[in-house]
């Protein structure tokens, strides 16, 4: 599920719960959750798989 | 009993701090005046024997409630910690329950159903949280020991911005078992004293083993200083406390060498994603439930860890796992690890962001920045006074050791202490 996926659900059911004051919490979670993404793909071990792919 | 006495006393004159959620007055006397029978037959069992000690209002004591410093209901143990267990059988004599930030999530402890903690050094100021009254109580002298919890720097970032020693153990090391939980992977147990010796007769005493004087570290130093994300931002005068204390250690012949953890950059990010989830769990029921309750910010971010997906709590275990080989590596070439405990004095209560070097930083970002890798990687970490503000807000210091070498760390921590504290030209302890 892409980060900007993810706040789109997570946003529409905040509201749907009565919690529209989490929408600002939400997005600052979402560029977290970006950063983490990108910190975390160098070590992510299902990379072997893309890198197999990718030296084919 | 006399002791115990000044410290009630202490407590009754300086209520309005909000330091406590509940004072334990009858059964400290009671503990008190047992103490005094046993060491006068000569049954003394030890330096803890008869000394008043707090305890944070997250850990359990069998017949008090433990409140988590929330309106939602409380605890109500019938058995003590095994922390507090320990503490009893030293003989400390537990005179009252801490205020603290609401179930520890926060860094501020403004945010209690006991009202806000002050710090005493500036009423309109945080005491820094979440164990905010823990750290009150001690400087105060309405105890002479505290028990505080440590889950991002709770233990050290009060210890920091009220002028006393802070310790959080390697991870695991003092069972968290009867502790209201926040989030297990990062949760650690442990003593504010006045002193690292202090500080280090309590940590025997939870961990079980007969307490040793914390003998200094002989021989010159070699301390590592974080390069890069950790230092970049740091207000003006907790920078140049940073380098007065480099300067006297220095002076000392001990050496200062420049440590690079690019990964450390990562920290918040990692942080938060296994930080909210594990939160969220264990609250779960309760916000079904009392969710009325909570503080609203507190309930807002305990809200926000149940949309984090399971794959990106999995990606922040897995660079935790990173992380915590970057910090072994780089606390393994030296005796320690030496960075401020806070990057700011302490903010003023109800701030919502701080002002560091020109720039606005979120308040609680910015308290949680020096310590919270450390909670990540399980790695000991103990925060020292190191002099003060023009103003007279404390500033601390913290050094970082090896996992599962506490007892090398206090050695190094009282070598530095007795450095920046008695040297020449020292920073001072305390309100120093």
């Amino acid at each position: 599920m892409t980060v900007a996926d993810w706040l789109r659900a997570a946003i529409a059911d905040a509201e749907r719960r009565g919690l529209g004051s989490l929408k600002p919490l939400l997005e600052a979670l979402a560029k977290s959750t970006a950063a983490l993404r990108e910190a975390e793909a160098p070590y992510s071990p299902g990379r072997q798989h893309v890198k197999v792919d990718e030296d084919r | 009993m006399t002791l115990v006495r000044a410290c009630l006393a202490r407590i009754d004159a300086h209520r309005d701090l909000n330091a406590f959620t509940t004072v334990l007055a009858e059964s400290a006397l009671a503990e008190a005046s047992q103490a005094e029978a046993e060491i006068a037959a000569g049954r003394y069992r030890g330096p803890l024997h008869g000394i008043p000690v707090s305890i944070k209002d997250l850990i359990d004591v069998a017949g008090v409630p433990t409140t988590s410093a929330s309106a939602v209901p409380a605890l109500h143990p019938t058995k003590d910690a095994p922390v507090v267990r320990r503490l009893l059988e030293a003989g400390a004599v537990i005179i009252g329950k801490t205020n603290l930030h609401e179930f520890a999530f926060g860094t501020t402890s403004d945010e209690t159903a006991f009202g806000a903690v002050h710090n005493p050094f500036d009423f309109e100021r945080s005491a820094g949280g979440s164990s905010g009254g823990a750290a009150v109580a001690l400087v105060e002298g309405m105890c002479l020991g505290a028990i505080g919890t440590d889950t991002g720097g709770s233990i050290r970032i009060p210890a920091a911005a009220c002028g006393t020693v802070g310790l959080k153990a390697t991870h695991g090391e003092i069972s968290t078992d009867g502790i209201v939980p926040l989030s297990p992977t990062c949760d650690h147990v442990g003593p504010l004293a006045l002193s690292v010796e202090d500080a280090r007769i309590m940590f025997d005493a939870l961990r079980g083993t007969p307490h040793r004087t914390a003998q200094p570290k002989s021989g010159p130093l070699v301390l590592g200083v974080p390069t890069g994300y950790l230092l970049e931002r740091l207000d003006t005068e907790v920078r140049a406390a940073l380098d007065r204390v480099k300067a006297l250690l220095s002076e000392a012949s001990h050496r200062l060498v420049d440590i690079d953890l690019p990964l450390s950059r990562a920290t918040p990010d990692i942080y938060l994603h296994i930080v909210l989830p594990e939160a969220s769990w264990y609250h779960a029921p309760l916000l079904e439930s009392h969710a009325s309750g909570y503080s609203p910010t507190v309930r807002l971010r305990l809200e926000m860890g149940r949309y984090v997906l399971a794959e990106d709590y999995l990606r922040a275990m897995n660079l935790r796992t990173r992380l915590t080989e970057e910090v072994d590596q780089a606390v393994n070439g030296v005796d320690a690890l030496l960075l401020p405990a806070l990057p700011i004095p302490a903010p003023a209560l109800g701030a919502q962001s701080v002002d560091i070097e020109g720039r606005p930083e979120p308040v609680r970002a910015a308290m949680l920045r020096m310590t919270q890798l450390f909670n990540l990687s399980g790695h000991p970490a103990i925060a020292l006074p190191a002099g003060t503000t023009a103003s007279g807000l404390p500033i601390g210091m913290q050094l970082v050791g090896r996992r599962n070498e506490t007892d090398q760390l206090i050695a190094v921590a009282a070598a530095v202490e007795a450095q920046i504290i008695a040297g020449p030209g020292s920073v001072g302890g305390g309100t120093g």
